[in-house]
């Protein structure tokens, strides 16, 4: 199983004809796996990586450390679900160490995140403290190298 | 001064330049050509092993090794060799490091081959060794693998092949072209053959950890062999380290000294970079080869699949990269079949005769491509087959 999940999130646009064959699996067994993977949450969804860099869209992200006083029965999770519902909040991780919770945020501008940050984040009652870190450039996310040559450098001759 | 084809070698002047000079003057001549013949890995080196090779530099690390290599990198090999195909070989006597398999391959033929020495070479395989043994002053043999015995060796006809003139046998397995290997039977086989004979063999092993079936077996781990093998390997095909030009050679202490003194003499030693680059990926570079070899491996299943499903027969190669594919059933001889591909479908593979003349009828194409390369080549030549 963990084969097919490995090869569909380096490429989710594979088809489950051409996973089995390169698994050497049969086409309905790979559909049925995939299917059941889906539906029990372990495939969340599907996407495309975009460097919005080299489009027009003005955006702009940051990284945001918060500290803060967990609840007694309920832990984290209360506040990280508070957190989380905001579109705006692209990933938000429960972390050790230092802070409790990274959050990345991405609006259009910075005053936008900016502002997110003052009137939505910083305010909830169990936040202690923030300290928001804008991203200047995407190098690598998910594994992609962002601007990378993908020209084949390899010398033609055939031996 | 006379004319220089007077003054050049005549055995090097007897040399024909490797490839099908017509085809590959057509394939440089043309652009958006999508190529299936490039017969080196598509994966850059990994990361940890090129930092190895830029922290050498950084460090100063910039002179000769010892002749026959760092020695850190001697026992690496022979430890290497000992985890993953079980030999033995000692790090100050019987390993040298070489400047890619192809200086192993051509020190290891110079140092066993007198003139007039046969070497037996089975075919169709890669292009060098029958120009080194005639630049050895060899005659070469040639034994024709086929497509019915899955391009092996055939015991008995290599028994038919040995004289008593014969001083090698050259075992190009994993096969490039064919993809054939030859597992512990088959060389178990090959070995009956061999003992009680004085015929050395130069094992070229270049592909061994490019196996899909089950682990590659070398002729040096089978009863008795050992002593009369030369092992011929590198990192190229292995770490995608093709450009770092490193390989190393092997051998009984007694042919080692030999092989040593030709490298010695001729080379002096292999790149420094490349040989602490080389440490770094013997030492921590097991799953780097996992890593390549499961993607070649679902590459492998995914081209002859295609092929197969548009009527290019191919059987499943068993090894490298590299499908040894039919094309003659089109009833066009292989080279103009890829010329044809390349002009009207603008895809390249090799024609079958680049490897010698019992490669009619075939065509060697490279899966060291991309899923999506190997589709779009795919398209292209199943609209190319149907218009036949």
């Amino acid at each position: 199983m963990n084969e097919i999940l490995h090869l569909i999130e380096n490429d989710a646009h594979l088809t489950t004809e051409q996973i089995a064959v390169m698994l050497g699996k049969e086409t309905g067994d790979v559909r049925e796996l995939i299917e059941r993977c889906e539906k029990d949450g372990v495939i969340l969804g599907y996407r495309a990586v975009i460097d919005w860099d080299k489009t027009d869209r003005e955006y702009c992200t940051a990284f945001i450390e918060i500290k803060i006083t967990p609840q007694r029965d309920r832990g984290f999770d209360r506040i990280a679900e508070r957190i989380y519902r905001y579109p705006e909040v692209k990933s938000l991780y429960l972390m050790s160490g230092g802070y409790d919770l990274a959050c990345i945020i991405e609006g259009r501008t910075m005053k936008e995140v900016a502002y997110f940050v003052a009137q939505k984040l910083a305010p909830l009652e169990d936040v202690v403290s923030t300290a928001t870190h804008f991203v200047l450039r995407k190098y690598k996310s998910d594994g992609i190298v962002f601007g990378a040559v993908t020209e084949d450098l390899r010398g033609c001759d055939f031996i | 001064m006379k004319p220089y084809r007077e003054l050049i070698s005549r055995t090097v002047s007897k040399l024909e330049p490797s490839g099908i000079r017509k085809y590959f003057d057509l394939l440089d001549s043309m652009e958006d050509v999508v190529s299936l013949t490039v017969g080196q890995p598509d994966f850059v080196t990994p990361w940890h092993i090129r930092v190895a090779g830029i922290e050498s530099l950084e460090e100063g690390r910039t002179y000769y090794t010892s002749n026959s290599g760092l020695l850190a990198l001697r026992e690496s090999i022979s430890r290497y060799l000992h985890r993953r195909f079980g030999l033995t070989y000692a790090p100050d006597s019987e390993i040298t490091v070489t400047v890619g398999g192809s200086e192993a391959i051509d020190s290891a033929v110079r140092a066993v081959v007198n003139p007039g020495d046969e070497v037996i070479i089975p075919v169709p395989c890669f292009v060098c060794y029958e120009p080194i043994v005639r630049l050895a002053g060899g005659v070469p043999v040639l034994l024709e693998t086929t497509a019915e015995n899955g391009f092996k060796l055939s015991p008995d006809a290599l028994r038919a092949a040995i004289t008593e003139r014969t001083k090698l046998l050259i075992l190009p397995f994993p096969n490039n072209p064919t993809g054939a290997i030859l597992d512990r039977d088959d060389l178990e086989a090959i070995a009956d053959v061999i003992r009680g004979t004085d015929v050395l063999i130069l094992s070229d092993e270049i592909y061994a950890e490019l196996t899909y079936g089950g682990r590659h077996v070398s002729v040096a781990s089978i009863d008795g062999m050992r002593e009369r093998t030369i092992l011929a390997s590198g990192f190229s095909k292995a770490y995608a380290m093709t450009g770092w030009r490193l390989g190393y050679v092997c051998a009984p202490r007694e042919i080692s000294k030999e092989i040593f003194k030709i490298h010695q003499y001729a080379i002096m030693c292999a790149p420094t970079t490349s040989q602490y680059a080389a440490i770094e990926a013997l030492e921590n570079g097991d799953s780097d080869i996992e890593m390549m070899r499961s993607e070649y491996d679902r590459r492998r299943r995914y081209i002859v699949d295609g092929l197969n499903s548009i009527g290019l027969h191919c059987g499943t190669p068993e090894g490298a990269f590299y499908v040894w594919a039919q094309v003659g059933r089109f009833g066009l001889p292989c080279e103009k079949f890829c010329e044809r591909l390349l002009y009207e479908a603008g895809v390249a593979i090799v024609p079958g005769t680049a490897f010698g003349a019992c490669g009619e009828g075939f065509a060697r194409i490279s899966y060291a491509y991309s899923v999506s390369h190997i589709d779009k080549a795919l398209h292209k030549i199943e609209g190319f087959v149907k218009s036949l």
